[in-house]
C-alpha cells in the first residue's frame, strides 16, 4: 500500500529532481547545437549574457517572462483539476480581442488607470469564454478537451485573421492590425524600477502588468490551497469518484476551472497588446500559450515555481533573440526546441532519475528513505 | 507421499519499506491440494505471484519437480506446467473465450490454424474435466463463474500440471464454490497439483490435502489438513485467540429512518442491477445486506447515497423524501444526515494525494467550522482532524501526512471518524473491513455497534458472510439486483447461501 | 458533362489531401489500440516530412528520402515510447513535447544546412514519388463516365497514394487475423491479462509504436515528395491532429478510419475549391471559415453528436503491475 516511490527529502522532490531534468533538457540542447554546427557553450554564455547582462537585456527578459507567468498559471490551474488545457495560446489570442476592444473604445476617454481595469476584465472574459465551449463538451459531452482545446487554438487564428482583416482594420490600412491605441490604452513603462536599481534601460517594453502577473501568481497559490473551490478542483484533480462521493459537481468544477484558466491566458494578451505594442496584430501570441505547457510542469504547478520557470524562458527568448545576432544558425525557434525537451524531461520523463536518486539518498541516510511509509503501514 | 512438485527455499521480497515475504520455505507435494491461508496483507498473493513469475523474489530459490528454475516471468512459470487463476480474472473483456484462451499460446503467427487448433483441445478439455463454456461467447457477457472458467481451462490449455488459484470463491455464491472445488478434487485425481490462496477457513477444511498458514509475510506453520482443527489454524492466523463473534446486546429498534421502495437502477448499458428493491432500516438497528460481490449491492448504495441516479422508485430519509433523478445530491443527503462509508475507500472515501486533515472534512468542507467566507479555515480543520486522530486511535498520528501512507486499517478509520463524527441518523456502511488488519476490524465491529446502540439507524453491505451474521440484527439477501429474502441473524449460513445463489427464490417461483 | 468533370476533379483532390491524413491516422491506429495514445502524430510527420526532403535533396532519391523520414520518425516513436511505457510518463505531454522538438528542430536544422529559410531544396520530379498511371489509363479516358472515373480519379495518383490505400485492408488483417494483431489489441484493452499470458507488455508496446513511426514516415514522404516538391517549414499544418480527430471519429477501427480520412479530406478539397465563388443562399463565406471547417467540423463530431467514441480501456494509461 505504499506510494510506488518512496519519500525523498522534500528540497530533493522539489529543488534537485527539477533542476536535474532541466539540466538533462539543456544538454540535448546542446547537442542540437553541436548539429548545427556551433558551440554550444559559447552560445550559452552569449544567451545568458544576451537575457540578463545589461538593464535593457533584464528588462526585456521579464517582459517576456509576464507573459509566461500567465500562460503557466493557466496550464497549472487547469492541471490541478486533472484538465490538460492546450488551448492556452488560442485563449490568449482571443483574449486579445478583449483587450483591444476596450481600449479602442475607452483610449480617447479615460485614463490608463481606469482602461486598465476594463481591459483586464475584457482579456479575462474573451480568455474564458474561448475555454468555455471545450470545457463544456468536456464536462457534458465527454470529449476529449486535449484534442478540442487544440481544435480551438486552430480556430481562433482564423477567427482572427478575419476580424482583423475584415473588421477591425482601419479603412485605407494594408496592415491586418487595429489602429495605435492613445494613451488612455498604453501601459506606463516599469523601466524606472530596474533604473532604480543602477541599471540602464534605453527603452523596453517591460510594463505594470508584470505586477498583475505577481498578483495573479499569488492568488492562484490562495485559490488552489486555501479557498473551497481550490479544495474541490484539486479533490476533482486527484479522483473524480471521490469528488462525486462528496458531493462535488462535476459538470461545474470542470467548467469553473477552465473559465479561470481562459481567464489567465487572456490576461496575458495585456502584456504585449497593451504593455508593448498598443494595438491587435496577428500572431502577436507567438507561442507564449505553449511555453504555458513547459513552464507549468517545470514549475510543478505551484506559483512559487511557476514564477522562476517563466523567468528562465523568459531569459530563453530575450537571450535567444541576442544568439540568433551572433550566430545566425540558430534562430529564435531553438526555443521552441528547449521548450519541447523540458516538456520532455520535467514532465513525462519526470520520474526517469528519481529511482537512481533513491538509491543514492538511500545509501547516504536510509532512514531519509521510506521510513515515513513504513511508520504508517505497522500501526 | 510423491516427490515434491513445488519447493520454495528462503524466498524473500520487499516492496518499498514493506517485507511482503520473509525468508519463506515450503514444499507441496504432487497430486494435492494445498492450501495458503491467512488474512488479507499477509503475503500470500505475492508469494504466489513469485512462483508465476509475475514478480521477482529478492532472494531465495525455486524448484519445480526437483529441478531449481529461474523463473523471470510468466512464460517460463508457463513452460514448467505453472498456470495461475488471479483474484481479479486476467482476460480481455471484449475478446470471446476462444480468443482469451490462446492469447499467449497461438502458436503460429497466422490465427486462422491456432483458432481451429484450439478449438478442438478445447473441446477436449471442456469434455475431460466438465468445464462447459461457449468458445465464440464474449467475456463481458458472460457471468463471473464462467469467466472463472476461462481462467481455469486457459491454465489447462497451456499444460499447467501445477495450478495456482488465488481467492477463487470471492465472486462465487456457495454452490458454485461447491462446484469449483469438486472441479479441483477431479483435477487433483488426474495427477495435477493444486495450491489454494484464501482467507477463508471452512474452504481449508473442506478441499485441501494439506495447509500453510501465512502471518505478516512469514510462513508460520504446515499442517495435514486432517490433523488440525479451524480453531488452531485461526490461531495461526491471527496470532492470539479471535472474538468469533461481536458482543452486543439485542437490539432496540425505534422510529422508521430510511425507507426505500420499489428501487430500480440501471447501468450504462440498461441493465437492471437493481431491480424494485424495498426495503426499512430503523433507529437502533442493523440492517445487513448479504450477496455475493456483483449481484447489486454496489449499485444500490450508490444510488440511496445520491451518487448514481436511480431509473424509478423512491427513498425516504427521516420521513422526507429523497430526490433519486438527476438533481440527486449526496452533499445535501449529508445535511439531512446521511453518513456514507463507501465500500470503494481509495477512489471514493479518500483521495490518497491529500494530507490526513484534507481527507478529514472530504464531503463536509463546505460546512461553516471549516469555512471563512470562500476559504478555507486551516486551523480548525487540523484541529478538528486532530481530534478525530485521537479519538479513533489512528496511527501515525499525524494530519499532515499524504493518506497513501496510512495502512489500510487506519485509512478506514479516517473514513469512520469522519463519517461517525457528524452524528448522523443514518449510517450507510460499504464493505467495513474489506483490506483491513485484524486489529482494526475488531476495533470497526465495536464502533458500528456503538452507533447502533446511539439509535442511528445503520445499513450494512458485506459480502463478508460472517460479519453480517455477526453485526446485523436483520439480514437481508440480494441476489441478481433483487431482495430475494429475509432472515434473522440466527438463520444457517447453508439457509443464507442458498438464498445468496438464488435457489430458494427459483423454489418459491416454482410453487 | 462539365459537373462530372468537376465532381471527379474534387474527387480528385480529397483522395489527393487524405493520403497524409490516412498514414497518420493508420499510425495513431497501431499505437493507440495498444493502449499508448499519440498526439505526436503531428510531429513525427512533420520531422519525417523534413528527412524525406532533405534526404531526397541531397541524395538525389526519393527512396533514400523515404528511407531517412523512416527513420526519423521510428526514433522520435522510441523517445515517446521511452517516455510513455519505459518510464511510464503521461502519454499526453510525451506527445507535446514531440511536437516541439520537432517543430523546432526542422526550422533550425533546415536553416543551418540548407539555409533557404527553413526549406529544403527544391526537388525535381526523377527523385519524387510521382504519379502513376494505370494500365490502360489513357485508352480508357474516353468511355463514358467510367472513362474519366478511371483515368482521372483511379489512375494518376502517386504510388505512396496507393501504398495508403492498400494499407487500410492490411492494417486490418493484421489486427484480426495474425497473432501480434491479437496481443496488439489484447495489451490495449487489459495489459495484465498479456503479461500474466507471459508475453511482455513493454517489447508488445514498444513493436506498435514502431509501427506508428514507419506509418508516420511514410505520411511525411507524400508531404514532401509527393504533394510538394520538397520541405516546408510547418508544412504539416495541424493534419496530424486532424488525423487522430479521424481515428477517434472511426473509433480506432481501419475501414472506418480510411472513410474518416476522406471525409476530412473532402472538406478540405471543398474548401479549397470554392474559395472566392459564393455559395447559393450563403452567399460569399470567408476564407478563413473554410479553413476553420476542419477543426470545427471536429469538435462537433468529438462531442459525440453522431455517436460516442470509447478508446481502448488500457488507453492512455501507463501499465504498472498492480500489487
Amino acid at each position: 500500500m505504499s506510494a510506488p516511490y518512496a519519500k525523498l527529502p522534500a528540497w530533493a522532490d522539489y529543488g534537485l529532481i527539477p533542476l536535474i531534468n532541466l539540466f538533462v533538457a539543456f544538454l540535448v540542447a546542446g547537442l542540437v547545437v553541436l548539429l548545427v554546427g556551433e558551440n554550444p557553450l559559447r552560445a550559452a554564455v552569449i544567451l545568458v549574457e544576451g537575457a540578463v547582462g545589461r538593464g535593457q537585456a533584464i528588462a526585456y527578459t521579464l517582459y517576456y517572462a509576464t507573459s509566461f507567468i500567465f500562460t503557466g498559471l493557466a496550464v497549472a490551474v487547469a492541471f490541478h483539476c486533472s484538465l490538460f488545457n492546450i488551448g492556452g495560446e488560442g485563449q490568449a489570442y482571443v483574449g486579445g480581442l478583449g483587450v483591444a476592444l476596450v481600449c479602442l473604445t475607452f483610449d480617447s476617454l479615460l485614463p490608463w488607470w481606469l482602461t486598465f481595469p476594463l481591459a483586464i476584465l475584457g482579456a479575462a472574459a474573451f480568455g474564458a469564454a474561448w475555454a468555455f465551449i471545450p470545457a463544456y463538451f468536456q464536462a457534458r459531452r465527454g470529449s476529449h478537451i486535449v484534442i478540442t482545446t487544440i481544435m480551438f487554438n486552430f480556430i481562433a487564428a482564423s477567427l482572427m485573421v478575419y476580424l482583423l482583416v475584415n473588421v477591425l482594420k482601419p479603412a485605407g490600412s494594408q496592415a491586418p492590425q487595429t489602429r495605435t491605441f492613445l494613451e488612455g490604452g498604453q501601459l506606463p513603462k516599469l523601466n524606472w524600477m530596474l533604473e532604480a536599481m543602477g541599471l540602464t534601460v534605453r527603452s523596453a517594453p517591460f510594463n505594470i502588468s508584470f505586477l498583475l502577473a505577481l498578483l495573479a501568481a499569488f492568488l492562484v497559490w490562495v485559490l488552489i490551497w486555501r479557498t473551497r473551490l481550490g479544495y474541490e478542483i484539486r479533490m476533482r484533480g486527484h479522483s473524480p469518484r471521490a469528488a462525486r462521493y462528496a458531493g462535488v459537481n462535476e459538470v461545474r468544477i470542470i467548467i469553473v476551472t477552465m473559465l479561470i484558466s481562459g481567464a489567465l491566458a487572456g490576461m496575458m494578451a495585456l502584456n504585449p497588446v497593451m504593455g508593448d505594442q498598443n494595438r491587435l496584430q496577428i500572431d502577436f501570441v507567438t507561442g507564449a500559450g505553449f511555453v504555458g505547457i513547459a513552464v507549468a510542469l517545470m514549475g510543478r504547478s505551484h506559483p512559487a515555481g511557476i514564477v522562476p520557470a517563466a523567468i528562465l524562458f523568459g531569459m530563453l527568448y530575450q537571450g535567444g533573440a541576442e544568439l540568433a545576432f551572433e550566430m545566425p544558425g540558430i534562430s529564435r525557434d531553438m526555443i521552441v526546441i528547449i521548450q519541447g525537451l523540458v516538456i520532455l524531461f520535467a514532465g513525462a520523463l519526470e520520474h526517469m532519475f528519481r529511482p537512481t536518486l533513491q538509491s543514492v539518498f538511500a545509501s547516504f541516510s536510509p532512514r531519509s528513505v521510506g521510513i515515513e511509509a513504513s511508520r504508517g503501514e505497522r500501526a | 507421499m510423491a516427490e515434491a512438485a513445488i519447493e520454495l527455499k528462503g524466498i524473500s521480497k520487499s516492496f518499498g519499506a514493506v517485507r511482503a515475504n520473509r525468508d519463506i520455505d515450503l514444499k507441496i507435494a504432487r497430486g494435492t491440494i494445498h492450501g495458503i491461508i491467512g488474512e488479507n496483507g499477509a503475503g500470500k498473493s505475492t508469494l504466489m505471484s513469485i512462483l508465476y513469475g509475475f514478480y521477482q523474489a529478492d532472494r531465495g530459490e525455486i524448484f519445480v519437480n526437483g529441478e531449481r528454475a529461474a523463473i523471470l516471468s510468466s512464460s517460463d512459470a508457463i513452460a514448467r506446467g505453472i498456470g495461475m487463476v488471479h483474484q481479479h480474472f486476467m482476460l480481455v473483456h471484449n475478446f470471446t473465450v476462444l480468443e482469451n484462451i490462446i492469447l499467449g499460446a497461438e502458436g503460429e503467427p497466422l490465427l486462422k490454424t491456432s483458432v481451429a487448433k484450439a478449438r478442438a483441445e478445447l473441446e477436449r478439455l471442456e469434455r475431460d474435466y466438465g468445464l462447459e463454456v461457449d468458445p465464440d461467447a464474449v467475456i463481458e457477457d458472460l457471468p463471473v463463474g464462467l469467466q472463472q472458467r476461462v481462467e481455469i481451462l486457459k491454465a489447462l490449455f497451456r499444460g499447467a500440471e501445477i495450478l495456482i488459484l488465488d481467492e477463487p470463491t470471492g465472486v462465487l455464491t456457495p454452490s458454485e464454490a461447491d462446484h469449483l472445488f469438486r472441479i479441483l478434487r477431479q483435477l487433483k485425481d488426474e495427477g495435477k497439483t493444486i495450491v489454494l490462496i484464501t482467507h477463508k477457513l471452512r474452504e481449508i477444511m473442506a478441499v485441501t490435502d494439506n495447509v500453510s498458514v501465512m502471518r505478516q509475510g512469514a510462513l508460520v506453520a504446515t499442517r495435514r489438513t486432517e490433523e488440525t482443527t479451524v480453531e488452531e489454524l485461526a490461531e495461526l492466523m491471527v496470532g492470539r485467540r479471535v472474538l468469533l463473534r461481536v458482543e452486543k446486546g439485542p437490539a432496540r429498534p425505534g422510529d422508521f429512518m430510511l425507507s426505500v421502495r420499489n428501487l430500480t437502477v440501471e447501468d450504462s448499458r440498461g441493465v437492471k442491477m437493481v431491480d424494485d428493491v424495498s426495503f426499512d432500516v430503523r433507529a437502533g438497528e442493523i440492517v445487513g445486506i448479504a450477496g455475493v460481490a456483483g449481484n447489486g449491492q454496489s449499485e444500490l448504495l450508490e444510488a440511496i447515497t445520491g451518487i448514481r441516479r436511480a431509473v424509478s422508485g423512491s427513498v425516504t430519509l427521516d420521513g422526507e423524501p429523497v430526490e433519486l433523478t438527476g438533481r440527486a445530491d449526496p452533499a445535501d443527503l449529508r445535511r439531512r444526515g446521511m453518513a456514507h462509508v463507501p465500500e470503494d475507500r481509495h477512489n471514493m472515501g479518500l483521495v490518497l494525494p491529500f494530507e490526513e486533515n484534507e481527507n478529514a472534512i472530504l464531503g463536509y468542507h463546505w460546512q461553516e467550522r471549516y469555512l471563512k467566507g470562500p476559504f478555507l479555515d486551516i486551523e480548525a480543520i487540523r484541529r478538528d482532524a486532530q481530534d478525530k486522530i485521537e479519538k479513533y486511535d489512528i496511527r501515525p498520528p499525524d494530519t499532515r501526512l499524504k493518506t497513501a501512507n496510512f495502512s489500510g486499517g487506519n485509512q478506514q478509520k479516517i473514513v469512520l471518524a469522519r463519517e461517525m463524527e457528524q452524528d448522523p441518523k443514518v449510517l450507510i456502511v460499504g464493505q467495513p473491513t474489506r483490506g483491513v488488519d485484524v486489529g482494526a476490524i475488531e476495533f470497526i465491529h465495536k464502533r458500528l455497534i456503538d452507533m447502533r446502540d446511539q439509535g442511528k439507524a445503520v445499513l450494512l453491505v458485506s459480502v463478508e458472510l460472517d460479519e453480517i451474521r455477526s453485526l446485523s440484527d436483520r439480514i437481508l439477501v440480494m441476489f441478481a439486483g433483487r431482495i430475494v429474502g429475509e432472515r434473522s441473524p440466527e438463520a444457517t449460513e447453508g439457509e443464507l447461501g442458498l438464498l445468496m445463489a438464488g435457489v430458494e427464490e427459483e423454489k418459491e417461483a416454482a410453487q | 458533362m462539365e459537373l462530372l468533370n468537376t465532381f471527379i476533379q474534387l474527387l480528385d483532390s480529397t483522395v489527393r489531401l487524405s493520403v497524409p491524413l490516412l498514414f497518420a491516422a493508420l499510425a495513431g491506429l497501431y499505437s493507440e489500440r495498444s493502449g499508448v495514445f499519440d498526439i505526436g502524430l503531428e510531429g513525427k510527420m512533420l520531422a519525417g516530412a523534413f528527412a524525406a526532403g532533405a534526404a531526397a535533396a541531397v541524395a538525389g532519391s526519393a527512396w533514400a528520402g523515404l528511407a531517412a523520414a523512416v527513420t526519423v520518425s521510428i526514433f522520435l516513436a522510441l523517445v515517446h515510447g521511452f517516455a510513455s511505457i519505459t518510464h511510464r510518463g503521461n502519454q499526453i505531454v510525451s506527445g507535446v513535447a514531440i511536437n516541439f522538438i520537432a517543430a523546432g528542430s526542422t526550422i533550425i536544422l533546415g536553416q543551418a544546412w540548407f539555409r533557404q529559410g527553413g526549406r529544403t531544396p527544391l526537388v525535381g520530379a526523377e527523385d519524387r514519388f510521382g504519379a502513376v498511371e494505370l494500365p490502360f489509363a489513357d485508352a480508357l479516358s474516353g468511355v463514358p463516365i467510367l472513362g474519366p472515373l478511371y483515368s482521372d480519379l483511379l489512375s494518376g495518383h502517386s504510388l505512396l497514394a496507393y501504398v495508403a490505400f492498400l494499407l487500410v485492408p492490411f492494417t486490418w488483417w493484421v489486427l484480426f487475423r495474425t497473432r501480434f494483431g491479437l496481443r496488439l489489441r489484447a495489451v490495449g484493452e487489459n495489459p495484465a491479462a498479456v503479461d500474466t499470458a507471459g508475453i511482455s507488455v513493454a517489447w508488445l508496446r514498444y513493436r506498435a509504436v514502431i509501427c506508428t513511426g514507419v506509418l508516420t514516415g511514410f505520411g511525411g514522404t507524400y508531404l514532401a515528395l509527393a504533394q510538394n516538391a520538397g520541405f516546408v517549414k510547418d508544412m504539416t499544418a495541424g493534419r496530424g491532429f486532424i488525423a487522430l480527430a479521424a481515428l477517434i471519429f472511426a473509433k480506432w477501427r481501419p475501414v472506418p478510419v480510411m472513410f474518416a480520412c476522406l471525409l476530412f479530406g473532402f472538406l478540405d478539397a471543398f474548401s479549397i475549391r470554392i474559395q472566392g465563388t459564393p455559395l447559393p443562399l450563403v452567399g460569399q463565406v470567408p476564407v478563413q471559415f473554410m479553413q476553420a471547417l476542419p477543426y470545427i467540423l471536429t469538435v462537433v463530431l468529438l462531442a459525440g453528436f453522431i455517436g460516442r467514441a470509447v478508446p481502448p480501456r488500457a488507453g492512455g494509461v501507463p501499465y504498472v503491475k498492480e500489487r
